[in-house]
């Protein structure tokens, strides 16, 4: 035996009884001396009652609201603390069936027992208020208010994007959403989620055992205010969105209109449509579905972002710019036209003309000439080479790629690579009659109608661009990311920009679209005709205006619908007319277009 | 034959400790009561309803109770000849639970078979023990000695370090608890204070600024010094050596290099300063101020590398348990609400408590796992200071008792083994209700005896009992 040790006996003795000192001065501390533990038996029970923010406001460019908020109530439960309650007369008072009663507190239980979750959603006031006064009878439930959208006008749906509960797999991903919490789905409630859902506060409360508010805990010392989400400032001219959605009412296709010195978005129509009230409230779910599932109409497809559609004669300036920066054209050169050029036809027209007449006239034989010229430019050493150099314009336009605007969803379009070509005929195989149709935007060439509408924009500005916006501010500091404050300039002098705005007021004044022609504002503009291998060709229209100082730039694509001068160039008109003026010179153009109904051509193309 | 065998097992009932028996039966009864309670609702108010935990609970004590009977049974010497069986298999079934025990909050403690679960660290609690004590005995080790520590040391250290692979911090710190036991055989009070020296400055790390907590030490290493030497001069002499080394380098970063910070400082003062003593040190035979030294130095490394590993290297919800344990956060919602109720609950129990029962908080099921884990949580909100004292004045009297047989033991193994029972109960007992109480981390460890579960009162049944048997032979000439 080591006797030498055994006086340590002592020391692990004394360790333990000042532990257990330490834990008896402790509960004595607490239980005894301190009175804040000391609360009376039935209100010692804590609910933690989140604030629910309210999501931010969306006005439109002139103050006008287009969505706000309602208030609901969610109705909780916290499945732990319910007992003993009057099934039957509960279910009275909210009028559901028993089955379920017991089938929502099921999810609840498996949820959690302990932390609340939400037994109905978004009960009517009438319910909330007989509830209210019975609630003391039924423990473990209680009420949480919160706020849904609400809709000034039926407009706008694809712009605002709609909200919505948040699912499981993104509370995994994202740690700051709960269930039960609201999170914004495409458009402006997607790309602005962080600034419009604000910041969630919580109140906690001293409840007693038949679920009775006692007051607050601690005095509210630990509880949270909630932030309100910042309001939005759109660019969106809500009384022109209205008027560009009546117009293409019945028809397919989709407007974009861009004011060209800030590249903000005055109206985005993309038909058809649907009203975004629809997604609202307990009947969200059903009506998403039922939106989703028409596979005719297609009215959750939002066709200004995300449609590709070939650009047809509308392509023609750019190509006319191109060919004048390379010094392959000059203002003075003409180009003979006998009803086309080689195997690309074009119809009757005066000839000889400059570059003005062509444009007015819309002549593929002098835009197949000039196109050819500028593949075959001697400056460069191939095809392929002088090829690359017409691409690299086309990008600085914003083709061919995403323009990175702030709306989520978003085609990069498509615009040919040399290697594409290569890959297709064999390098060095392709020539610059391989590709003469790109000479007037059709072939392989693709652009949305928010690409065409941002190079109309450029032309109406004389050689740049801002990067389109949905949203001009953002809270009460009027922020906006910066990528929308920068100038995209264009390698293109401003003199030969001056050359196509000349051709393009001339379309409108005696050429191709002197039928939309206003009386005191100087429009633009460029037909299009987009060949469409499952039907009848897309009618197509870019303008800008008044021609000096412009205010609105715009593209119109309408399904089917055939020559760009019959259906997109009214409608470009009169939107252009209504932006500027407000009010409606020509009636009878207004009426033909309103009264216009395309769907039938539309399913018998489909067929 | 025949008579000795009767003889025996009279021996045993009059040899076994009475006392131990009683505390024991106590504070299990007293357990099942406060489950009955903890779980309590009026559909199902019979007090053997199985579908409930005080059901099951009722099960394992009838269980335990025959457990303790064999244990008794079985002849003394079985558990000394089986020790390192029982340890391998333990540490096999620890093994085996970290690559195919069943995921539960993120911990691989349990192994799950059909619907039938064990969690073997509660078992291996006791084979640690057990080996811990047959190692120090067969050999004679001298603790003294280094050859002799490293053996102890890895015993014990060898499951601790298997169950953080689960893991489960709460039973890998009983196992360091052990080292309670390796002091009184005989290990270097140096490294027992060393260790309980890392506990106090683990807190005061956390709780205060690097910096001051560095010169507080150096302070009280002066007056430590003065204390052993009682030279006047020598104190002076020395503080004056160092405040020179010290001031010189400080000015020199001030103005020069600008970039080391005064806790680096300090240390390189007191290293250099140190070395400068090296010769008196040396001349003197002064060991009592070189082991001060050494401490000093060695604590203010622990220091800094603790607060480094704290904010640098812990998970930031370690980081946050502790954080809400020592007050600097306030989070009602996350890690925070299991401390915060079981406090409240506590605390609302005052002195009386609120009666069998009548506990609100316990009623409505606000504090999580009150049946195991937080089981103390009911004892305080419904008996008041009264009760839990109560509770806390069984166990103290448990621990001083078997402190008391183990030294009366004529073997060194039963009585090593003792002191095993004794560390084993006395850590989980503090940490467990330090925790209810907000004084110690949330750790998930179960109340000895008390606590909701098979695996942990058969656990400690068997600890326990093992022991008792041993004691009822202490008469005979053993092992």
């Amino acid at each position: 035996m080591k006797d030498s040790f055994i006086n340590r006996k002592y020391v692990i003795m004394a360790l333990i009884v000042l532990a257990t000192l330490g834990l008896l001065v402790r509960l004595f501390i607490i239980q005894v001396v301190k009175s804040s533990y000391r609360l009376s038996a039935e209100n010692n029970v804590l609910r933690y009652i989140t604030q629910y923010p309210a999501r931010g406001l969306i006005y439109d460019r002139n103050g006008k609201l287009i969505v706000f908020n309602q208030a609901a109530y969610d109705l909780m439960v916290i499945p732990a603390q319910v007992s003993n309650i009057d099934t039957t007369g509960f279910c009275d008072l909210l009028g559901i069936s028993t089955d379920l009663f017991r089938k929502q507190l099921r999810i609840a239980i498996n949820y959690s027992k302990r932390a609340p979750s939400v037994f109905l959603k978004q009960v009517s006031n009438e319910t909330y208020a007989k509830f209210q006064e019975k609630m003391f009878l039924y423990s473990g439930f209680y009420v949480q208010p919160r706020t849904l959208r609400k809709y000034s006008k039926p407009v706008a749906a694809h712009i605002l994007g709609y909200v919505s509960e948040v699912d499981d797999g993104l509370i995994k991903k994202n740690p700051y959403y709960k269930p039960g919490d609201y999170i914004g789905k495409s458009g402006i409630e997607e790309s602005y989620e962080k600034d419009l859902r604000g910041r969630r506060g919580v109140k906690i409360f001293l409840v007693d055992v038949f679920s009775r508010i006692k007051g607050s805990y601690e005095k509210g010392k630990l509880d949270t205010l909630a932030v309100q989400g910042s309001n939005i400032v759109s660019g969106i001219d809500l009384d022109l969105q209205e008027y560009g959605e009546l117009l293409m009412k019945n028809k397919r296709g989709s407007v974009v209109a861009i004011e060209p010195k800030s590249g903000e978005v005055l109206a985005l129509i993309s038909s058809p449509d649907y009203d975004p009230a629809l997604l609202v409230g307990r009947v969200r779910s059903e009506n998403f579905a039922k939106l989703q599932g028409d596979s005719i109409l297609q009215p959750l497809f939002n066709r200004a972002l995300m449609a590709s559609y070939p650009p047809g004669s509308a392509f023609k300036p750019i190509n006319g710019l191109i060919g004048l920066q390379e010094g392959v054209i000059t203002p003075q050169t003409l180009f003979e036209c006998h009803r086309g050029y080689l195997f690309v036809g074009c119809h009757a027209h005066p000839s000889p003309l400059s570059i003005v007449g062509a444009i007015g006239n819309s002549c593929n034989a002098y835009f197949c000439q000039t196109y050819r010229r500028v593949l075959e430019n001697p400056a460069y050493n191939t095809v392929a080479d002088a090829y690359f150099k017409w691409k690299s314009y086309l990008n600085e336009f914003g083709f061919g790629s995403k323009l990175g605007t702030d709306f989520v969803n978003e085609l990069s379009g498509f615009i040919p690579s040399t290697e594409y070509f290569d890959k297709y005929y064999g390098k060095n195989r392709w020539k610059a009659l391989t590709v003469i149709s790109m000479a007037i935007g059709q072939g392989e060439v693709g652009a949305t109608p928010l690409q065409m509408a941002n190079m109309t924009a450029a032309i109406a500005n004389r050689g740049y661009f801002y990067t389109p916006h949905i949203v001009k501010s953002v809270g009460v500091d009027h922020t906006i990311d910066e990528r929308f404050t920068t100038k995209h300039q264009i390698t293109i002098d401003t003199a030969n920009f001056e050359q196509i705005v000349l051709g393009m007021e001339e379309a409108v004044t005696r050429g191709t679209a002197a039928g939309v022609k206003l009386k005191d504002i100087i429009i633009c503009g460029k037909t299009g005709t987009a060949q469409n291998p499952h039907g009848a060709n897309h009618s197509v229209f870019i303008a800008f205006a008044p021609k000096d100082n412009p205010k609105i730039a715009i593209a119109v694509f309408v399904e089917n619908a055939g020559f760009g001068a019959t259906y997109a160039a009214p409608v470009a008109s009169l939107m252009i007319e209504k932006y500027i003026k407000g009010e409606i010179s020509n009636k009878a153009l207004e009426k033909r277009i309103l009264e216009l109904n395309l769907e039938g051509r539309i399913s018998e193309a489909e067929r | 034959m025949r008579e000795e065998s009767v003889k025996r097992s009279v021996n045993i009932w009059n040899g076994i400790d009475k006392t131990s028996i009683v505390l024991f039966l106590l504070l299990v009864v007293l357990g099942w009561i406060n489950i009955y309670a903890a779980v309590f609702n009026e559909e199902h108010a019979g007090l053997l309803d199985f579908s409930q935990r005080y059901g099951k609970q009722f099960i394992w004590i009838v269980a335990s109770l025959i457990l303790a009977v064999f244990i008794v049974i079985i002849d003394n010497r079985f558990y000394f000849f089986f020790s390192w069986f029982i340890y391998g298999t333990c540490m096999l079934l620890l093994i085996l639970v970290v690559i195919f025990g069943k995921e539960i909050n993120g911990a691989r403690s349990w192994f799950e078979f059909r619907g039938i679960s064990l969690q073997p660290s509660e078992l291996a609690k006791f084979g640690t023990a057990l080996a811990l004590a047959s190692y120090l005995n067969t050999r004679k080790q001298d603790l003294t000695r280094l050859s002799a520590m490293i053996p102890a040391a890895a015993i014990i250290l060898f499951p601790a370090i298997l169950t953080l692979l689960q893991p489960d911090m709460g039973s890998a710190i009983v196992y360091f608890s052990l080292f309670m036991v390796l002091f009184r055989e005989g290990m270097s009070p140096y490294i027992f204070v060393s260790g309980l020296l890392m506990i106090v400055l683990f807190f005061l790390t956390l709780l205060t600024n690097i910096l001051y907590l560095t010169i507080a030490l150096i302070i009280i290493a002066v007056i430590l010094v003065w204390f052993t030497t009682r030279k006047w001069k020598l104190v002076l002499f020395g503080t004056g050596i160092f405040l020179l080394i010290a001031g010189t380098i400080y000015l020199l970063d001030h103005y020069i290099t600008k970039s080391i910070g005064n806790e680096m400082v300090i240390f390189i003062s007191l290293i250099l300063s140190g070395a400068a003593y090296t010769f008196y040190i040396y001349n003197k035979r002064a060991a009592s101020i070189l082991i001060i030294y050494i401490f000093l130095i060695g604590s203010i490394i622990f220091v800094n590398a603790f607060d480094y590993a704290f904010n640098n290297i812990l998970p930031k919800h370690q980081k946050d348990r502790v954080n809400i344990l020592l007050g600097f956060k306030t989070d009602l919602h996350g890690t925070g609400y299991n401390v915060n109720q079981s406090i409240i609950s506590i605390g609302s129990g005052g002195f009386g408590g609120k009666g069998f029962l009548q506990g609100t908080q316990t009623k409505f099921k606000f504090v999580p796992k009150q049946s195991s884990d937080f089981i103390f949580c009911t004892v305080g909100e419904e008996w008041g200071f009264l009760g839990s004292g109560t509770i806390i004045g069984l166990y103290l009297a448990l621990l001083l008792r078997l402190i008391s047989l183990a030294e009366r033991q004529r073997s060194d193994f039963s009585r090593i083994y003792g002191y095993c029972v004794v560390s084993i109960l006395f850590t989980h007992i503090f940490l467990n209700i330090g925790m209810a109480i907000g004084l110690v981390p949330v750790i998930g460890i179960p109340l000895p005896f008390l606590s909701y579960g098979g695996s942990s009162l058969w656990g400690f049944t068997i600890l326990l009992f093992i022991f008792l048997r041993l004691d009822a032979s202490r008469t005979e000439y053993l092992l």
